[in-house]
């Protein structure tokens, strides 16, 4: 019974599946496919005005150029398209309402032509009053980015309040706020701010659309969620969905840009007006920053009371969401946000309100953390502030409040598994950590200061009830498979870890697995996106399945062949034996395509295993939040130690400790990589990263040298990951999600070891040198003086 | 106005019709269709279409294809031995220094440049050496271990 825990593949840190095609030039990306018969390229031209109506279009002259083959607006097709509020147009209908938004789309024979084309165009507008900050919006009646609310669709998840700006209010709702604070000892409220960011994927959006004579469409895009495009692509159109293929190849990243609806729907469009031919659009990197989806702004007020021993007795928050001029996608990280509201952590009383608002800037999407980044920028600055007030050690203090099992998850009455993982041992990994390795030596010169900050979260998968994922495994003759599944490659790295856990299931060498790392909605398995760090544990649970169906077909024949009951029989090493009888054998190659006997009698036939999964959840009560909103939660710690010059504002990052509750890491190299990759995403966001506008509402730094990513000399000194496996019942081999996770603890512990460092508070985002120097300034005005004091000692 | 240039590409010789505005990053992917060579800001920001031009590394969006006439071009295909992998792309896929894979290229070749140098490298002088080139989502450690792995092979 020894070997009965010993796995092959699982724990197993086998390299990626895609890496191949990868460091060899091979792989495909949409941004690569030029070779389609007949292609047309597309060009848009996008509003120079934050908000205004459109008085005319005159596209004549264009129409004469040669070489334009057709062009659109948005009156060709006026429908309102978005995945989870219909808001958005496809082309600019009856007014613009940011700068960057396309308005007039041009298929030409080339790029060149097409821009032509774009030159010779003219609108004319009628500007109108624009709002750009989101809480001068959330309370104005005048100034409405979307008056039409009203008349939109929208998924019954959601509370847009028509007549504002207010794209969805999502209230959270637990025991009585008034009581609580009247309990505690002590209220401390601050304000948090974080600004839009951008994803910067490197590959830019490339959608390619074809509508096809029959009436059926072919697109091959830039996109995360394959079938997701193909579902509102069909509602777009009004065309049944089996009529439409979404192809997605090798993605350039996405975390999440790439989620939703983009511009597929726009290429489709021209495709049908320029006689059914191919039409490619490639953003340049700066229509990317304009024109494409960006990274919600967030801010927060919060309210805490606590007991001078460390308890909180109730926390109030308002949180307002900036999702820019459109929220088909932005509303449910106000709503996924809006029920984590007080991160990992049980309090009695709580009284939260998320608002999601519209603006007139560019809109917001879908972002690797969806929200909980910026919630727990404010949730554990919040913790530390307050331990510190009442004079408790920051983790001690945030142990006393911790979710424990049993405990309702914030403040619906879902209630903490027994298996669900721990945030308490992820939180002491890191502490421990980080005090047991801090620097020894003081710092080089006396105004170089160091600090250690620390800040704990939790996420699970923000999706719709519903949210279902499949796969099926296909046997060829020499008994090696294919694995089919929904989710795509974007980098993550998720194929590798299904083929694991499909070459573990079936007794399989891992070479015998083969996984796709493209997507064909007519070829593949359905998943519903791939967002949230969904995918392991639905599609690891889908493979899983599906292995086990086509084990069970499989030990059907070979249960007659050998006259032996299939619960009996045993599938290891690519061979299929009764228990204890290893001689008696069939290989995986005689029973696979159907099992011969020798007298050429045979039975069974070709295999092929299915496999499913869906969530298990509820719909929140809209009054309170109550309900069950996710399948599992990740919980997770992440701290830093920092050496900050307080004279310049300088920030450099020595360590990065991070621990998360993953249940088990199926590839644990590949645990590291989102780790170490999603760290260092999140701290170039949280120390540079900041899409800026002017009065106006023009984006001021659309492209990658003002647009500030971190770079290779950026990264920290040391880097410690602490996997905890406390596995989840429930998951594929116990496994939670984590990729999303890697970054959400990360700006916080910097906030906090600022703190820690130089006792200055700052609650905005980023934390950049002028930032950090000027809260110095105002700070700690004494400080500054007796450092220049020593300037000139020194 | 259209140019011929001769252009050797992973030691094969072309003759190219160029027109004088493309750049040697058009004249790889649209006319060579060699799509490994990628592209992510066209302005010399990102370092995604890095190559070897008589050896060196450069980004093809800042070099026109009339400079590069009669010279020497190199890109990741250029690196592969015949049916297999370098080192360094092996070292790549070892130290899981791929991720998303669009900007593995480059610096693919910009690691095989610096270990060509055949100096002992530093970790911090390769963080700086590969400030250029721009990854979004490995977080750079891995490549730059991948690279340093290679260089303690060929110095021992």
């Amino acid at each position: 019974m020894v070997n009965i825990f010993m796995t092959n593949y699982i724990g197993k840190s086998i390299p990626r599946k895609d890496a191949f095609d990868k460091v060899s030039g091979a792989a495909v990306y949409a941004f690569d496919i030029d070779n389609i018969p007949d292609m047309l390229f597309c060009k848009f031209l996008t509003s120079p005005h934050a908000h205004a109506r459109i008085v005319s279009i005159d596209t004549s002259s264009a129409e004469k150029i040669p070489g334009v083959a057709a062009i659109a607006t948005g009156k060709d097709w006026p429908v309102k398209i978005g995945l989870y509020a219909g808001d958005r147009d496809i082309l600019a209908v009856e007014k613009v309402v940011w700068i960057g938004q396309p308005v007039v789309a041009v298929a030409a024979q080339t790029e060149e032509i097409a821009e032509r084309a774009l030159e010779a165009i003219e609108i004319e507008y009628e500007i109108l009053p624009a709002i750009l900050d989101p809480v001068a919006a959330k309370d104005s009646n005048e100034i409405l980015v979307h008056e039409k609310m009203a008349e939109y669709g929208h998924s019954s998840a959601f509370n847009p309040v028509p007549g504002t700006n207010i794209a969805n209010l999502f209230k959270l709702r637990k025991g009585n706020i008034k009581d609580g604070f009247s309990k505690a000892d002590l209220v401390i409220e601050n304000t948090f701010r974080m600004p839009q960011v951008a994803h910067a994927y490197l590959e830019p959006i490339v959608s390619i659309g074809h509508y096809c004579s029959d009436g059926t469409i072919e697109v091959w895009s830039s996109a995360q969620s394959p079938f997701t495009v193909r579902y509102l692509l069909g509602v777009t159109f009004a065309v049944p969905i089996s009529n439409i293929t979404v192809y997605t190849p090798y993605i350039g990243g996405g975390f999440g840009g790439k989620a939703g609806l983009n511009f597929e729907p726009l290429v489709v469009l021209l495709s049908r007006k320029a006689g059914n031919r191919p039409i490619k659009l490639r953003l340049t990197r700066e229509e990317n920053f304009r024109s494409a989806p960006i990274r919600v702004g967030m801010m927060a007020h919060i309210k805490t009371g606590v007991t001078s021993d460390g308890r909180i007795t109730a926390e109030e928050i308002e949180y307002i969401w900036d999702s820019g001029a459109f929220a088909d996608y932005a509303v449910n990280v106000g709503r996924a946000a809006g029920y984590v509201s007080i991160g990992p952590y049980d309090i009695d009383n709580i009284k939260s309100d998320s608002y999601t608002i519209y603006t007139n800037k560019p809109y917001a999407t879908a972002f690797r953390g969806f929200g909980h980044m910026e919630l727990h920028w404010v949730i554990e600055r919040q913790r530390d502030f307050t331990a510190n007030k009442i004079g408790m050690d920051p983790v001690v203090f945030r142990k006393s409040n911790t979710l424990k099992p049993g405990k309702s998850v914030t403040a619906n009455q879902d209630r903490l598994r027994e298996d669900a993982g721990s945030i308490d041992q992820c939180l002491d990994k890191v502490w421990i950590d980080l005090r047991e390795n801090l620097s020894k030596t003081s710092p080089e010169k006396p105004w170089f200061f160091r600090g250690i900050g620390i800040a704990g979260f939790m996420k699970g998968p923000a999706q719709p009830p519903n949210s279902a994922s499949s796969a099926y495994v296909k046997f060829s003759e020499d008994g090696g498979i294919l694995v089919s599944v929904g989710t795509s490659e974007m980098g993550q790295g998720t194929i590798t870890s299904l083929a694991q856990i499909a070459a573990e299931e079936l007794g399989l060498p891992i070479e015998k697995v083969k996984i796709m790392g493209d997507r064909d909605t007519d070829r593949d398995a359905y998943t519903w996106q791939t967002v949230g760090s969904r995918s392991l544990f639905m599609d690891g649970n889908a493979v899983r399945d599906a292995c086990k169906d086509a084990k069970g077909q499989i030990f059907e024949i070979a249960s007659q062949v050998l006259r032996v009951p299939s619960e009996d029989l045993i599938l290891k090493n690519e061979l299929i034996f009764p228990k204890g009888e290893k001689w008696k054998h069939l290989s995986l190659a005689e029973l696979v395509m159907g099992y011969m006997y020798p007298t050429g009698e045979s039975i069974g036939g070709p295999i092929i295993g299915r496999g499913k999964y869906i969530a298990k959840m509820t719909m929140l009560d809209p009054e309170t939040g109550a309900g069950k909103p996710t399948i599992f939660e990740t919980f997770g710690a992440q701290g830093v130690e920092i050496k900050i010059n307080a004279l310049t504002g300088e920030i450099t990052i020595k360590r990065l400790v991070s621990a998360f509750d993953i249940g088990k890491a199926i590839n644990p190299e590949l645990c590291k990589s989102q780790i170490i990759g999603g760290g260092v995403m999140a701290l170039s966001i949280a120390m540079n990263e900041q899409l800026q506008y002017n009065e106006e509402g023009n984006l001021l730094n659309p492209n990658l040298v003002d647009y500030v990513i971190s770079r290779a000399a950026d990264i920290p000194e040391e880097f410690v990951s602490y996997l905890i496996e406390n596995p989840q019942e429930d998951g594929p081999y116990g496994a939670r999600g984590i990729g999303e996770l890697t970054m959400l603890g990360v700006p916080a512990a910097i906030g906090n070891a600022i703190f820690n460092a130089i006792s200055v508070q700052i609650n905005d985002l980023p934390l950049s040198p002028e930032k950090v120097w000027s809260e110095i300034q105002q700070q700690r005005p004494e400080l500054l003086a007796s450092l220049k004091q020593k300037i000139f000692e020194d | 106005m259209k140019k011929q240039i001769t252009l050797t590409v992973n030691d094969k010789i072309h003759e190219i019709l160029i027109k004088s505005n493309e750049t040697l990053l058009d004249i790889l992917r649209n006319h060579l269709r060699i799509t490994s060579v990628k592209a992510a800001c066209w302005q010399g920001d990102c370092g995604l279409c890095t190559i070897l031009l008589e050896g060196v590394p450069i980004k093809s969006c800042l070099v026109l294809a009339y400079e590069a006439d009669n010279k020497r071009v190199i890109t990741v295909e250029g690196l592969s031995i015949e049916g297999s992998v370098s080192k360094l792309q092996e070292s790549f896929i070892n130290n899981g220094a791929v991720q998303c894979g669009f900007c593995t290229s480059a610096f693919l070749l910009m690691g095989h440049y610096l270990l060509k140098q055949g100096k002992p490298l530093e970790r911090k002088e390769i963080e700086h050496l590969l400030n250029g080139i721009i990854c979004r989502c490995t977080g750079y450690k891995q490549i730059i271990d991948s690279i340093l792995a290679v260089s303690s092979i060929s110095s021992e």
